[in-house]
C-alpha cells in the first residue's frame, strides 16, 4: 500500500514536471502579457524595464529555473492580473468547478447504470432502442450546443431556470462557497451539470451495456440461473459488480477529463469556476495563471486515478496492490 | 422407482441457414441413487441434454419434442419462475470448469447461503448453519474461514467442491454434472468422483454424469448412455455396455482409448467416424525425407538438460528479503538420445511444460545448462541459437491459440521456410507447403484457408506440419492431443508415431495423460513440483514403479484394463 502511494507520488511529479515544461515552452508563442498589463501610453522604453524587471527578457532555461525553484515551494508564480499568487487564484476558483464535475458525475451514475443495465437485460425492447438511439445523438453533439439550446428552452422559453451563474451560495469552509446547500444555488446547478454530463453519459451508457451483455454470458451468471436464485438477484449483484470493473477504471480517466472540459460548459454559463477563468488567462495572456491551471488539473488527475485504482482494488478481491499479504 | 424419465427428446437450434438438430430421438431412465453416464464427443449433444433439462438451452435452441418426466411431472415446458422453482431446489447443476463458474467478486459464503436461502426459504442464521454443514459434508477443511474467503484463495479441486456444494444446497432429488473433473488433474479428478459418487448413495440422489472420458464412465457411472451427434447409439449397465458393446460406434471408441497395460504399435483408429485420409507422399525421396549431415553426437545423446533451475517473481519487491519466488523447475535434469521419445509426465504445475519452454528458449534458466548435440544452448544469444533453432520445433498444446488467425494455412506453414530460408525458390516453398499439407493429410487445396475454418484435429495437423517444415531433428510436442476428442486424439497420435519412424525424429513429448505417455514413449520422466521424481523406461514404469509419487498417480488414473477386451481386436507389440 505504502510502496503503491509512493509510487503514485512519483508518477504524479514526473506528470506535472513534463505539464509545466510544455506550458512554459509554449507561453512565447501566446502573446505579449505586457500589452494587457499595461496601457497605451507606456513607452516602449518602460515596457523594456518593466519586461525586464518580470524577468521575462532572461533565457528560457533562467527563467523555468526560477519558476521551479518558486515551484518547489509552492510557489508558481504571480498572477500578472489579479497581482495575486496564481495558486491562489486557482484554489479560490477550485469549489466551483468541483461542484459542477460532482454534479455531473452524480448525473451519470444515477442515470447511466439503470439505461446500461436495462438495455443489456432488455436488448429487444422498444425502450432499449430508444436508449441506444439517444446516446449515438447524444455523442455527436457538442457541448456547447447542448448548453446553449436548454438556456433557450429552460430559461429563455420556459423561464425555469437560470441562465448563468452560481447563484445563492452558502459558506461551507475555507474559500468553498456551496451551491447544494440553497434551492437558489441548487436551480443554478442543474442545467450546467446536465451539459456537463451530456457528453460522457452516452459513452457510460454503452459501455455499461456492452459489459453488462459480456458478464452474462459468462459461467458463473449460468450457474447462478442453474443455483435458482432469483433473476434481480442475478442481474443486480452477480453480473453488475462483474460489469463495473472496467467501468471504474474508464471512469476514473473520464471524470478526469470532465475537470479539463467545463471549460466549454463554464464559459457557456458564465460559471466562476477554473475552466472560466483559465479562458480568461489566456485572453490575458497571463501566464503564470496558465501555468498554473495546467499543474492543478494535471494534479486533479493524478489524485482521481489513485482514487479509483484504490475503490478497484476494493471491489475485486483478486487484487491487491502493491504489497500485503495473499 | 423411476426419478428422471426423458422420452424421444428433440432440440433444434434454429438459424437462418435452416434448422440445426443437435439432439434427435433420445429417451434415457434415471432411478434414484443411480448414476447415469452420458458420454460421447464433441458435438455429441451431451450438454445440450443437461442444459435443456433445466431449461438453460443458449438462445436460439429449444426443445421441439418428447418429454422431460421428473418425478412422473412433465418439465420440459415450465418457463421462468415455475422453472426456478425446480432449479437449485430438485435439480442441482456442476459445471465443467470450476473456475469460472464461481463469481470470482462474491466470498464463497455468500455464494453458497444465498442458494440455501433462495432454494430452502431459510434465515441468514440458518443458511450459514446450513453453509457449514455442506462444506463439511464435501471434505472442505476449516468451514468457517474459507466461508469469507474468495474463490481465487481455492485450488481447481476445493473450488469444484465448493461447487458441488452449492449444487446440494437445495438437497435435489437429482444432480446434472456437466465435466466435473475435466478441468482438473487425475489425483483430484478422483477425489471429487468419489464424493459425487458418495453424496449420490448416502441422499439418494440421482446422478446424470456428462463426460468424454470413457476412464471416468468405467469408474464412477453404474448405467451409460452413448451418444453419437444427437442421437443415442446404445443404453445400458456400464460394464455391459464397455465389455460388450452392440453398437459400431461404441466399439470403435472403446477402443481408440489409450490403453495403459500393453504397448500398441497403432492407435486403433475410430473408422465409424472419418475415413483418415492416406494421401501420403513418398518420404524417403523428398525433400522432407534428405537427411542432412547433423554430425555424430556423443553416446547418441542428442538432449541433455543438466541442474536446471528457474524460479519465477511472484511477489516483487525493493528489498531482497521480501521478495517471493516460485521454483518452477527445480535441479532438473535429464537426456534424450537420438532417435527416442522421451515423455515429460505430471500433474498440472508441476514443470513440465516450463522446461520444454527452456529447451526451446524461451525461457532463460537461472541455473544450469542445456546441451544439445553437444553444444551448449542455454547460454546463447538468439542470433547464436537461430540456426539451432531450426532444428528444434515445438507443437503447442491449444490447437485454437497456436496459430495466427490472420494468415492462411499456407502462409503459416511456410514462415519458418521463408524465415530460415531452406528452399531456393518461392516455387519450391509452394511445392514444399503443398506436400506436407498432404502428408499429414489435410490435401493441399486447404493452404488457401484460415486457421477458424478447421477443427481441433485439423488444426492440430496443421501445427505438425509447420513444426515440420523446417525438417527439424527434434520436437517437442507440448500435450498435443489434450484438448482433442479420443478419435481425432488417435489419429494425431498416428500421425506423429509415422513421421517419427520416417523420418528418424527425436521427440520430447510432455502429457499429463498417462496411457498417451505409455503408447508413445521409450522412456519417461515423472516431474512433481518441479523436481523429477522418477526416471524409467516406460515398461518398467507403468509395471513396476519406484517411487511412492508415481505409484499414486498410475493408481488414480481412471483406465479401462480391467474390462475383458473381448471382441475389441487390438494389435499388440510382443
Amino acid at each position: 500500500m505504502f510502496a503503491f502511494l509512493a509510487r503514485r507520488l512519483l508518477q504524479a511529479l514526473i506528470v506535472m514536471f513534463v505539464i509545466s515544461l510544455i506550458s512554459f515552452s509554449i507561453q512565447d508563442n501566446l502573446g505579449d502579457p505586457l500589452r494587457e498589463l499595461v496601457g497605451q501610453s507606456v513607452s516602449e522604453a518602460q515596457r523594456q524595464e518593466l519586461r525586464d524587471e518580470l524577468g521575462l527578457n532572461d533565457p528560457f532555461l533562467v527563467q523555468y529555473g526560477r519558476f521551479l525553484k518558486g515551484a518547489v515551494q509552492g510557489d508558481l508564480g504571480q498572477s500578472y492580473f489579479f497581482k495575486e499568487p496564481a495558486l491562489e487564484v486557482i484554489l479560490a476558483k477550485l469549489p466551483a468547478t468541483l461542484e459542477l464535475v460532482f454534479g455531473a458525475t452524480l448525473l451519470i451514475i444515477v442515470v447511466s447504470i439503470p439505461a446500461g443495465v436495462y438495455a443489456a437485460i432488455r436488448p429487444h425492447s422498444f425502450l432499449t432502442k430508444m436508449i441506444m438511439g439517444w446516446s449515438i445523438l447524444g455523442i455527436s453533439i457538442p457541448v456547447f450546443l447542448t448548453a446553449i439550446f436548454g438556456i433557450y428552452l429552460f430559461s429563455i422559453e420556459l423561464g425555469w431556470l437560470p441562465s448563468y451563474g452560481r447563484g445563492e451560495l452558502v459558506h461551507v469552509w475555507g474559500s468553498w462557497e456551496s451551491g447544494y446547500l440553497s434551492w437558489d444555488g441548487f436551480l443554478h446547478l442543474i442545467m450546467p451539470c446536465f451539459a456537463l454530463a451530456s457528453i460522457m453519459l452516452p459513452l457510460f451508457i454503452r459501455l455499461i451495456r456492452s459489459e453488462m451483455v459480456e458478464t452474462l454470458s459468462t459461467e458463473y451468471v449460468k450457474f447462478a440461473k442453474a443455483k435458482g436464485l432469483k433473476k434481480t438477484r442475478i442481474y443486480f449483484l452477480h453480473a453488475l459488480k462483474n460489469t463495473m470493473l472496467p467501468v471504474v477504471t474508464v471512469g476514473g480517466v473520464q471524470i478526469g477529463t470532465m475537470v479539463a472540459y467545463t471549460i466549454l460548459t463554464e464559459t457557456v454559463f458564465q460559471w466562476p469556476g477554473m475552466g472560466f477563468l483559465f479562458l480568461e488567462a489566456v485572453n490575458r495572456v497571463d501566464t503564470p495563471l496558465i501555468v498554473a491551471y495546467l499543474i492543478v488539473v494535471g494534479a486533479i488527475f493524478v489524485v482521481v486515478n489513485t482514487l479509483v485504482d484504490l475503490i478497484y482494488g476494493l471491489i475485486n478481491p483478486t487484487v491487491r496492490l502493491a504489497g500485503g499479504d495473499k | 422407482m423411476t426419478l428422471l424419465c426423458v422420452e424421444n427428446l428433440r432440440i433444434e437450434f434454429p438459424s437462418r441457414h435452416g434448422i440445426a438438430v443437435s439432439v434427435n430421438d433420445v429417451s434415457f431412465e434415471l432411478a434414484r441413487g443411480e448414476i447415469l453416464g452420458l458420454v460421447g464427443e464433441s458435438g455429441a449433444g451431451k450438454s445440450t441434454i443437461g442444459n435443456a433439462i433445466i431449461n438453460l438451452l443458449s438462445a436460439p435452441g429449444r426443445i421441439a419434442g418428447g418429454s422431460v418426466v421428473l418425478d412422473g411431472e412433465p418439465i420440459q415446458t415450465l418457463q421462468g419462475e415455475a422453472m426456478r422453482q425446480i432449479r437449485g431446489r430438485r435439480i442441482g447443476f456442476i459445471f465443467q470448469d470450476p473456475m469460472t463458474s464461481l463469481n470470482p467478486l462474491l466470498t464463497i459464503g455468500t455464494q453458497l447461503m444465498e442458494t440455501v436461502v433462495a432454494t430452502r426459504g431459510a434465515s441468514k442464521e440458518e443458511a450459514e448453519a446450513r453453509a457449514l454443514e455442506l462444506l463439511e459434508a464435501v471434505g472442505i477443511p476449516e468451514p468457517k474461514l474459507r466461508l469469507n474467503q474468495y474463490p481465487h484463495q481455492f485450488s481447481g479441486g476445493m473450488r469444484q467442491r465448493v461447487v458441488i456444494a452449492i449444487a446440494l444446497a437445495g438437497d435435489p432429488e437429482l444432480i446434472i454434472a456437466d465435466e466435473p473433473t475435466t478441468a482438473l488433474d487425475v489425483s483430484i479428478q478422483n477425489q471429487v468422483l468419489e464424493l459425487i459418487r458418495k453424496l449420490c448413495k448416502e441422499r439418494d440422489v440421482g446422478c446424470i454424469l456428462i463426460t468424454h472420458d470413457m476412464g471416468v464412465i468405467a469408474n464412477t457411472t453404474d448405467r451409460v448412455a452413448v451418444l453419437y451427434q444427437g442421437e443415442l447409439m446404445e443404453c445400458g449397465p456400464t460394464m455391459d455396455v464397455l465389455e460388450r458393446p452392440q453398437h459400431d460406434y461404441t466399439r470403435s471408441l472403446i477402443s481408440a482409448v489409450p490403453r495403459s497395460d500393453v504397448k500398441v504399435h497403432r492407435f486403433p483408429q475410430v473408422e465409424y467416424i472419418e475415413k483418415a485420409e492416406e494421401l501420403r507422399i513418398d518420404v524417403k525421396n523428398h525433400w522432407l525425407g534428405q537427411k542432412e549431415s547433423f554430425g555424430e553426437v556423443d553416446h547418441g545423446k542428442l538432449l541433455e538438460v543438466k541442474d536446471v533451475d528457474l524460479r519465477f517473481v511472484t511477489k516483487r519487491a525493493f528489498r531482497e528479503r521480501d521478495r517471493r519466488y516460485v521454483q518452477a523447475i527445480d535441479n532438473v535434469s535429464f537426456h534424450v538420445k537420438e532417435g527416442e521419445t522421451f515423455g515429460l509426465v505430471g500433474e498440472s504445475g508441476s514443470g513440465k511444460s516450463t522446461t520444454a519452454r527452456v529447451i526451446a528458449g524461451l525461457y532463460r534458466p537461472d541455473g544450469g545448462q542445456v546441451y544439445f548435440a553437444g553444444k551448449e544452448i542455454s547460454g546463447m544469444s538468439a542470433r547464436e541459437r537461430r540456426p539451432l533453432n531450426r532444428q528444434i520445433q515445438m507443437i503447442f498444446q491449444n490447437p485454437y491459440s497456436s496459430l495466427n488467425a490472420r494468415m492462411t494455412v499456407a502462409n503459416i506453414i511456410a514462415e519458418p521456410i521463408r524465415f530460415h530460408q531452406l528452399a531456393s525458390s518461392e516455387a519450391e516453398v509452394r511445392q514444399i507447403v503443398n506436400d506436407l499439407l498432404d502428408h499429414v493429410g489435410l490435401g493441399k487445396a486447404m493452404g488457401v484457408r484460415y486457421p477458424h475454418e478447421f477443427s481441433g484435429g485439423q488444426r492440430q495437423r496443421i501445427s505438425i506440419a509447420r513444426a515440420l517444415a523446417t525438417r527439424p531433428r527434434f520436437l517437442i510436442c507440448d500435450e498435443p492431443t489434450s484438448a482433442l476428442d479420443v478419435s481425432v486424439q488417435a489419429q494425431i497420435l498416428n500421425l506423429l508415431k509415422d513421421l517419427q519412424e520416417e523420418l528418424g525424429l527425436t521427440m520430447l513429448f510432455i502429457s499429463h495423460d498417462l496411457p498417451v505417455i505409455r503408447q508413445m514413449c521409450d522412456r519417461i520422466a515423472v516431474m512433481k513440483q518441479g523436481a523429477i521424481v522418477e526416471i524409467n523406461d516406460s515398461a518398467s514404469l507403468f509395471t513396476n514403479p519406484e517411487n511412492e509419487y508415481t505409484r499414486n498417480l498410475i493408481e488414480v488414473m481412471p483406465h479401462l484394463d480391467h474390462l475383458s477386451r473381448e471382441g475389441l481386436e487390438l494389435e499388440s507389440v510382443a
